[in-house]
C-alpha cells in the first residue's frame, strides 16, 4: 500500500509538471500572446512595453519564466496580468460555487444514471428500453450551453415562467434555501449529459455481466432475480462507472464545468477560467489548470483504491 | 426398487432466434432413481446441456418453448412458476458447470458463495452456515478448509474451484446433482479425481447424479445408465455395460472409437466421425445422423423410432440397420480399422 502511494504520488507530480508546462508553452507559442502589450494597455509607447517586459521578466528564456511562475504559484503570490489581483484568492472565491455545483450535480447524475441504466437493462429490448435509449441519446447530444440557455428562457426569472431564479450563486451560509433554489437549474443541466452517458454504459455492462457463468451459478443456487441483480450483476457492472464518475466528478470540482458556470453566472472556478482565457491572462489559466489537474490526479488514485475494494483480484497480495 | 426421483417424458425445447426455430432438444425421455448415475453423452450441440439446464429451469426465457414433462417427485417442473422454481434450484437440484474458472463470482469469498446458497434455502444464522461451508469444503477435499473458506476464487486452482462448485451444489443436500461437463476444463489427472469425488458424494448425500459429457471414457466407470444424444435426439440408451459391449447405433460406435484404449491393438490414428453435427434449425430428413453415417441406406430417409432390438429390453436405439449386420461391421469403427469378430 505504501509502495503504491509513493509510486502514485511521484507519478502525480510528474503529471502536474507536464500539464502546466504544456499549457505554458502553448500560451507562448500562440499568436497575440505577448502579455506585456496587454499589461501596458492600448496607448502605451514602445518604451513602456519594453520596460514592462523587463520588469515582469518576459525577456527571460521561457523555462526561466515557467520556473518563476511556478515558484510564485506555490508561494501564493501569483497575480493576474490584467487585473493584478492575486490568483489564488480569486480561485478561493470561486470554490464554494464550484463545489456546490459539482457535489449537487454529481449526486443527481450518479443516482439517475444508475437507476436509468438498471431499468433499461432489465427492460432490454422492450419499448421502455427503446424510449430510454432515445432520451439518453438526446441527453448526450444536447450541448450544455444550449440546454442552459433554453432552460433559462423557459423556467428562469425573466423568462416565460419565472419558476426559478436566473443564475447567480447564493452562499449556503447566507441562505440555504436560496442556495438550493439557485442551483436547481445548473445542477440539472450539468447532470443531463452524464445521466445519458452513464446509463448507456451501465446498461451495456449489465447485459454483458448477465451472460457471465457465475450469474448462471447464482441462478442455479435458486437466488431471486432481485438478489442476482444486486449482488452478482450490479457489483461488477459498476466498476467501469466508478472510473467514469471519479474522473468526471474531479473534472467538475476542478472547474471543468466552464459552460454551466458561465451560462448560469455562478462565479465559480470554471467561470474564472473562462474569463481568464478570454483575457489571454496566463497566471490564472496556469493556476486553474494546476488546480484541476490536482483533482484529476487525486481522484484517479481514489478510483484505483476503490477498484481494489470492489474487485479482490487486483488487490496487492 | 429405489425411489424414482425424476422422470422426463418427451421433453422438447425450442428457441426462437432470428434465423429460425432451433430445435435444441427434440423428444428426450429418461428416468432417474435415487443412488443412480445417469450419463448423457454427445457432441457439442447435441442438446445435452440444454436438457440439463431445462431440468433446472435455466433455459426459461421469452424465446423458449417447452413440450413434454419433467416430473420431479410427482410434480411437473415445466408447469411451476418462476418463483416456485427458485425453491427447487439449489435445494432439490444442484448443478455444476463446465468451466470452474468462470463459474464462481470473482468478487466474493468462496465461503460467502457457499453460505449464500445455504441461506437462500434455509433459515440458519451466518455462523452456522459458515461452519457448514467449512465442513462442505472438507468433504469435497479442500485441504485446510478453515483457512481456505475465506479465500477468493482466484486464489484457488482449477480443480479446487470445481471442488468448491461441487460444495455449493451440494450445500443444501439436493436429491439430484447435475454435472454438466464437470471435467472438460480440467487437467486429465484432476478429471478422474473429480469424477470419483462426485461418485462418492452421491452416496454420502444419498442423491442421484446426471453426468453430462462428450467423453464416453469419463462416464464408463461411474454411470449406471447412459443416454447417447445426437442433434437433440436420444439415439441410444442402455445400461453402461450393454452400451459398451453391444453398441447398436453407428454414432455410438464413433464415440467409442474415439476413446484411446490400451486393451486393443493400437490403430494408426484415433477414429474420428467425419463431418459435423447438423444445423438444429434445419435438420436432415429421417435419421439425423444419416449424412455422416457410413452405413446409411434407403430406409434412413425415414426417421427411425427409439426401439429395442437386442437383449436386454432396456437397451433402446434409433437405427434401421439389421442387428447382425451391425455386429459384423461395428468393429471397424470401434477398433479403428481392425475388424473384430462379432
Amino acid at each position: 500500500m505504501l509502495n503504491f502511494l509513493v509510486r502514485r504520488t511521484v507519478g502525480a507530480i510528474l503529471v502536474i509538471i507536464a500539464v502546466t508546462f504544456i499549457v505554458f508553452v502553448i500560451f507562448i507559442v500562440v499568436p497575440g500572446g505577448d502579455p506585456a502589450q496587454r499589461i501596458a494597455g492600448k496607448n502605451a509607447t514602445q518604451q513602456n512595453i519594453v520596460n514592462i517586459r523587463h520588469d515582469w521578466g518576459f525577456d527571460r528564456p521561457f523555462y526561466v519564466q515557467y520556473y518563476k511562475m511556478m515558484q510564485k504559484m506555490f508561494s501564493g503570490s501569483l497575480v493576474s496580468y490584467t487585473s493584478q489581483q492575486n490568483v489564488l484568492d480569486q480561485i478561493k472565491l470561486g470554490l464554494p460555487a464550484t463545489f456546490s455545483l459539482a457535489i449537487g450535480a454529481s449526486i443527481i447524475w450518479l443516482f439517475f444514471g444508475i437507476a436509468v441504466g438498471v431499468v433499461s437493462a432489465i427492460k432490454a429490448g422492450k419499448l421502455s428500453d427503446r424510449a430510454i435509449t432515445v432520451l439518453a441519446l438526446i441527453g448526450v447530444s444536447m450541448p450544455v450551453f444550449w440546454l442552459g440557455i433554453v432552460t433559462r428562457y423557459y423556467l428562469a426569472e425573466g423568462g416565460l415562467t419565472s419558476i426559478f431564479p436566473d443564475g447567480e450563486y447564493v452562499a449556503l451560509t447566507t441562505d440555504p434555501l436560496q442556495w438550493f433554489w439557485h442551483l436547481v437549474l445548473p445542477w440539472c443541466c450539468l447532470a443531463v449529459l452524464f445521466i445519458g452517458f452513464y446509463s448507456r454504459v451501465l446498461r451495456g455492462n449489465i447485459l454483458d455481466t448477465s451472460n457471465e457463468d457465475y450469474v448462471r451459478t447464482a441462478k442455479a443456487k435458486g437466488l431471486t432475480p432481485n438478489r442476482i441483480m444486486r449482488k452478482h450483476v450490479l457489483r461488477l457492472s459498476l466498476i467501469p462507472i466508478i472510473t467514469l464518475f471519479g474522473l468526471d466528478f474531479a473534472a467538475v470540482l476542478g472547474g471543468g464545468a466552464i459552460l454551466t458556470e458561465t451560462v448560469f453566472d455562478l462565479h465559480g472556478v470554471g467561470q474564472y477560467a473562462y474569463q481568464s482565457i478570454n483575457n489571454f491572462d496566463l497566471p490564472p489559466i496556469m493556476a486553474v489548470t494546476l488546480y484541476g489537474a490536482m483533482f484529476i490526479v487525486v481522484f484517479s488514485v481514489l478510483v484505483d483504491i476503490f477498484y481494489a475494494y470492489l474487485d479482490p483480484r487486483i488487490r496487492p497480495t | 426398487m429405489a425411489e424414482r426421483l425424476l422422470e422426463v417424458k418427451g421433453l422438447k425445447v425450442q428457441f426462437a432466434t432470428v434465423d429460425g426455430t432451433v430445435k435444441a432438444v427434440d423428444g428426450v425421455s429418461f428416468e432417474l432413481e435415487r443412488g443412480k448415475v445417469l450419463g448423457i453423452v454427445g457432441e457439442s450441440g447435441s442438446g445435452k446441456s440444454v436438457t440439463a439446464m431445462t431440468l433446472m429451469g435455466l433455459t426459461r426465457d421469452v424465446n423458449s418453448r417447452f413440450e413434454g414433462e419433467v416430473v420431479y417427485k410427482g410434480k411437473d417442473l415445466l408447469q411451476v412458476s418462476d418463483t416456485e422454481m427458485q425453491q427447487y434450484r439449489g435445494a432439490e437440484m444442484g448443478m455444476i458447470f463446465q468451466d470452474p474458472m468462470t463459474s464462481l463470482n470473482p468478487v466474493y469469498r468462496i465461503g460467502e458463495q457457499i453460505v449464500e446458497a445455504i441461506r437462500t434455502h434455509e433459515k440458519i444464522d451466518k455462523r452456522a452456515a459458515k461452519n457448514r461451508a467449512v465442513e462442505l469444503l472438507r468433504q469435497v477435499g479442500i485441504p485446510n478448509p478453515e483457512m481456505r473458506v475465506d479465500d477468493f476464487p482466484h486464489q484457488f486452482s482449477g480443480g479446487m474451484r470445481q471442488r468448491a462448485m461441487i460444495a455449493i451444489a451440494l450445500s443444501c443436500n439436493p436429491d439430484v446433482l447435475i454435472a454438466d461437463e464437470p471435467t472438460t476444463a480440467l487437467d486429465v489427472t484432476i478429471q478422474a479425481q473429480i469424477i470419483e469425488l462426485i461418485d462418492r458424494l452421491k452416496d454420502d448425500f444419498n442423491s442421484a447424479v446426471i453426468l453430462i459429457t462428450h467423453d464416453l471414457g469419463v462416464v464408463a466407470d461411474v454411470a449406471d445408465e447412459i443416454i447417447v444424444m445426437y442433434a437433440g435426439n436420444v439415439v441410444e440408451r442402455a445400461a453402461t455395460r450393454d452400451l459398451f459391449y453391444d453398441p447398436q447405433m453407428p454414432y455410438t460406435w464413433g464415440l467409442l472409437g474415439s476413446i484411446p484404449r490400451l486393451d486393443r491393438p493400437r490403430p494408426e490414428r484415433l477414429h474420428s466421425i467425419t463431418g459435423s453435427p447438423p444445423s438444429l434449425i434445419n435438420l436432415p430428413q429421417g435419421c439425423a445422423f444419416r449424412p455422416r453415417c457410413p452405413h446409411a441406406f434407403d430406409r434412413c430417409t425415414q426417421r427411425p423410432p427409439l426401439e429395442n432390438h437386442v437383449d436386454p429390453p432396456s437397451h433402446l436405439d434409433r437405427c434401421w440397420l439389421d442387428v447382425e449386420y451391425k455386429r459384423a461391421h461395428r468393429g471397424d469403427t470401434i477398433a479403428g480399422g481392425k475388424p473384430e469378430a462379432a
